[in-house]
């Protein structure tokens, strides 16, 4: 440190800002960097100082993302990125926090991390990049590839189930459950904004491609020619309807939903998407995928929630008002405390 | 042994012969040790402590030491369900339980059966006799009634209906079922107790009103307990004698009894205030740190924040986040769980942030015995992770040091920006001590520096770059304006901590890494011996086995054997002088509750041969076992 300082003012934040002066070292035409652009392009919009933001990630490709974002950041060990967010919440209830994590990262070595977290709704912005395949250790399966996935550790194919990350979430009750795809980056960044609003934890799927180890895993809804078609761009209080034409609509037949041509049924006859309603129907939304229904995208799920760390610190604020703020002197002594003099009487 | 009374060792007693008819005389004494020994569910913990803080309160020295089952409640009047609590307490400064009781008092067959091996021969036992029927011998194993078949021969017997009794005292009080008479029968052998070593009654009486008094039935019933107990030795005629015990020569001041646990606790805190940082507790439920979140769990108003992690890694996770948000992170833990921590310890340790980890160490491998001790962890907290992982290491000696040690591990956190291990022991954690209350106002605060601004130069902040005198790096927190940065587990560029796979990069990182804790040494202070500054044997010791050890060497002494005794308290680094310390005796002597880990880093760094003395048995030493040794080597 040089002893001629001054002091710091808080800077305006462009996108410029938050770059930084770090390579960006994924592989060339990896779904990180458009998610990392639209990041950076958004962010300046949320209204929240740059010093004030701190990204923190596991292991994994995604992992990466904390060294390329000029705010504060921990690249921290495998799984465990929620684990650190939790803490830092805790002693800075202030900060705006992400958790950059992936589908091997979060749900596979840190999955234990990321339920817990949900559950507590401690407010973080969790971000799970899936590509469905382990891409920093070179292919194998993921805890969300699909059952019959040949990859190096799986040459047969895989025989394992995989999870469907929104319906993980929403088993632990998350309050914001969202998904969105790394290429289409306008509705990204309207989902980034909304789980930044969103007070406690946010959880955001991004489909990723791996044009490496799994190239097109997504293509069916990452097409801009085929989206529209296989995807349902979730609306709160409007009604399910999707396809290029907006001619096909959701409906619910008993407890199963269908797809219905919205020629052939009252309008009032289609399901309208509620993010308050309660998880069962969140649950029942994210179970929706091809090839029999639309991939819905956009927000499941936004409820408010007493917020965990917020609930902690009130804890200490309401003790210290009933108990008074402790001072050092009580808290050494205890309710049984006896005298010795120097000539061995008692008091 | 003719008098069941005599301490044990040196220490003579000064019991006069008793009276043989008519009222009892009380009898002086100087220590006595007392084993209660019963069923889980019968209360033998809150049996003991009770009786512990009498013994404190009237200004005795004591020393305690609970051994219950890591069961919660096994099978009533089976042995695993054997629940014990040993007090030593003495007019004499005492340093340790005692090797054996003098005193038993057995609530059931079971009792009798397991605590017999811990009573001295010729011991006095008082034993509920209402426990004695088929099914409960049966239970301990007893092919016949030991209080008829001779067995106990050579002991000094009290049968005491303790049951029918107490459920006489109670009968008339209304809205009580048996069961819950029977809950009460601890506080009746108590009140004999008390009767028998001439102790007041109204510290209980006190307890028994804070804790039952807005249940009338129970109050009353634990009340007239008490008061039983202690009338029924006064009444009949079994006890011929009584004896008190005069108050301990303590050094002047306010006095409290504190077990490790409270002490590391309050110690935590007392290191947040001195800091003026905000206390943020990880951990998840592990015997024997338990209570340390359970303490710190009620001591909100003090700005302390806990957290009850889902699982050890977690809790070692969120210690890291909080110390990087600023706050004073701590993650308390047991053997089991710093093996699931190392890990994380790792990546606290490469972001060079500041924490404690305190490890109170329980009988291993594996879950080993949960609730018993053990010293075994020492190695794990020095070499339990991959790569070169240099973490300071602390012990304390004795309950009320964990305070002390804990405050210390936080200045040295802060102020060589690195995670400290804390290793207590399940022993030092359940056992109390009278504890001069410190003058908090004489402690000096830990100076904590954040930067708040850059230089002009122009080059920006650089996360690893190091003081000149302590090689931290500094500790710049989130939400400060222009002092962004990345930090994280890849090898790094020192000064701009940028991720680097250059080889000198790594060699210099973990160059300093390990240059700044060796660095302590010359902060902490030397090491200190008791006893002769050169001779014949030096006794080198660490952790919760400091009682045993010293008391061996203060009677090796006494029979003018030429012993010292040190005790380490900084395990990483060494103290400066140990090396010193050790080239002046001709044999050095370390005794571990592990299978030579102490020993083997003596070695391995002096290259100084030492005699090794191994206990794995999940108890602490003996005196008479390092006597004996001590009495081997020196022939």
């Amino acid at each position: 440190m040089t002893t001629e300082t001054i002091p710091l003012q808080p800077v305006p934040m462009t996108k410029a800002d938050l770059v930084t002066d770090q390579a960006v070292r994924w592989c060339p035409g990896c779904g990180d960097y458009a998610i990392l652009a639209t990041m950076q392009k958004v962010l300046p919009e949320c209204g929240i100082p740059r010093e004030n933001v701190v990204f923190v990630s596991g292991i994994g490709c995604s992992s990466r993302f904390p060294y390329y974002m000029n705010t504060y950041g921990i690249h921290s060990i495998h799984g465990r990125a929620p684990t650190l967010a939790t803490g830092l919440k805790l002693a800075n209830p202030d900060l705006t926090v992400f958790v950059i994590t992936g589908d091997g990262d979060g749900l596979s070595i840190g999955g234990n991390h990321l339920i817990h977290t949900l559950r507590r709704n401690v407010d973080l912005n969790i971000i799970l990049f899936n590509n469905r395949i382990y891409g920093l250790t070179k292919g194998q399966y993921s805890p969300t590839s699909l059952p019959g996935h040949k990859t190096k550790s799986s040459p047969m194919g895989s025989v394992e189930q995989g999870f469907n990350p929104l319906s993980v979430a929403l088993a632990a009750e998350a309050t914001f459950v969202a998904r969105s795809i790394d290429v289409h980056t306008k509705h990204l960044g309207e989902v980034i904004k909304r789980a930044v609003e969103h007070k406690g934890t946010s959880f955001v799927e991004v489909f990723q491609n791996c044009n490496i180890f799994n190239d097109g895993a997504w293509e069916d809804v990452a097409n801009a020619k085929t989206r529209a078609e296989h995807t349902l761009e979730l609306v709160h209080g409007q009604p399910m309807i999707f396809g290029a034409a907006r001619d096909k609509g959701i409906r619910l037949n008993g407890f199963q939903p269908e797809v219905v041509n919205v020629a052939d049924v009252p309008a009032d006859a289609l399901l309208t998407h509620d993010e308050r309603a309660q998880v069962s129907y969140h649950y029942l939304i994210s179970r929706m995928t091809l090839p029999e229904y639309p991939v819905p995208l956009g927000v499941l799920r936004s409820v408010d929630k007493p917020v965990y760390e917020h609930q902690v610190i009130q804890q200490g604020r309401d003790a210290a008002a009933k108990m008074g703020p402790g001072s050092l002197e009580d808290l050494v002594a205890s309710n049984e405390s006896w005298v010795v003099s120097a000539r061995n009487g008692l008091h | 042994m003719s008098d069941p009374h005599a301490p044990n060792g040196a220490a003579a007693s000064a019991v006069a012969e008793a009276p043989a008819v008519g009222a009892p005389n009380v009898d002086e004494v100087e220590s006595v040790i007392i084993r209660f020994a019963g069923d889980s569910g019968d209360g033998m913990q809150l049996t003991g402590t009770q009786f512990t803080n009498t013994a404190a309160v009237v200004g005795n020295d004591i020393s305690t030491m609970p051994d219950f089952p890591a069961e919660i409640r096994a099978p009533a009047g089976t042995l695993a369900g054997v629940s014990g609590f040993q007090v030593h307490f003495s007019s004499l400064d005492i340093l340790t339980p005692g090797d054996a009781a003098q005193v038993l008092v057995a609530m059931n067959p079971a009792a009798l059966k397991s605590a017999l091996s811990e009573l001295v021969p010729g011991g006095t036992i008082i034993v509920n006799t209402d426990e004695f029927n088929a099914s409960n011998l049966k239970k301990a194993a007893y092919a016949t009634n030991p209080l008829e078949d001779g067995s106990l021969k050579g002991y000094k017997i009290h049968p005491v209906p303790l049951t029918r009794l107490n459920r006489d005292a109670l009968k008339d009080i209304e809205g009580l079922t048996t069961k819950d008479m029977d809950r009460s029968k601890n506080l009746f052998a108590l009140g004999l107790s008390f009767w028998i070593y001439d102790r007041p009654l109204d510290n209980t009486l006190h307890w028994i009103e804070e804790k039952f008094g807005k249940k009338p039935a129970i109050f009353e019933a634990n009340r007239r307990a008490l008061m039983a107990g202690y009338h029924f030795g006064e009444t009949t005629e079994a006890f011929q004698r009584r004896f008190h015990i005069p108050p301990a020569n303590l050094a002047a001041g306010q006095y409290r009894k504190i077990t490790g646990n409270e002490a590391v606790a309050i110690g935590l805190v007392a290191a947040a205030v001195l800091a003026d940082k905000s206390l943020v507790y990880c951990s998840y439920p592990i015997t024997p740190a338990s209570d340390i979140l359970h303490s710190l769990a009620a001591l909100k108003n003090y700005d302390v924040r806990t957290f009850q992690a889902e699982d050890e890694i977690a809790a070692m996770g969120a210690a890291i986040g909080a110390a990087f948000g600023g706050a004073f992170a701590v993650t308390g833990t047991s053997g089991p769980g710093l093996a699931l921590k190392s890990e994380a310890m790792n990546l606290a340790l490469v972001l060079e942030l500041p924490m404690v980890i305190v490890d109170v160490q329980r009988g291993g491998p594996s879950t080993g015995s949960p609730t018993k001790t053990e010293q075994s962890d020492l190695l794990q907290a020095m070499f339990g992770r991959n790569g070169e992982s240099p973490l300071p290491i602390l012990a304390p000696a004795t309950p009320g040091e964990c305070f002390d040690i804990t405050v210390l591990a936080f200045r040295l956190a802060a102020r060589i920006m690195s995670p400290v291990v804390v290793l207590s022991d399940g022993y030092l954690a359940n056992s109390a001590e009278p504890w001069r209350i410190p003058d908090v106002g004489a402690m000096a605060p830990i100076q904590i520096g954040h930067p708040t601004a850059i230089g002009l130069n122009g080059t920006g902040y650089l996360p690893f770059a190091r003081d000149a005198e302590t090689m931290a790096r500094p500790w710049a927190l989130p939400g400060t304006p222009g002092l962004e940065h990345r930090i994280g587990g890849l090898s790094k560029e020192p000064g701009t901590g940028n991720v680097s796979y250059d080889p000198t990069h790594t060699q210099q990182m973990n160059d300093e890494r390990r240059a700044k804790v060796a660095g302590l040494a010359d902060y902490l202070p030397e090491q200190d011996v008791y006893g002769p500054e050169s001779g014949d044997l030096l006794v080198l010791g660490w952790g919760g086995t400091f009682g045993a050890l010293r008391q061996a060497v203060i009677q090796a002494n006494a029979q003018g054997r030429s012993v010292a005794h040190a005790h380490v308290r900084y395990l990483n680094p060494f103290p400066r002088n140990l090396a010193a310390v050790l080239g002046r005796y001709k044999q050095v002597l370390v005794p571990e509750l592990n299978g030579g880990q102490l020993a083997l880093l003596i070695q391995g760094r002096f290259l100084k041969p030492v005699i090794q003395l191994e206990k794995l048995q999940g108890q602490p030493f003996r005196i008479s076992e390092i006597r004996a040794k001590i009495d081997e080597i020196l022939g």
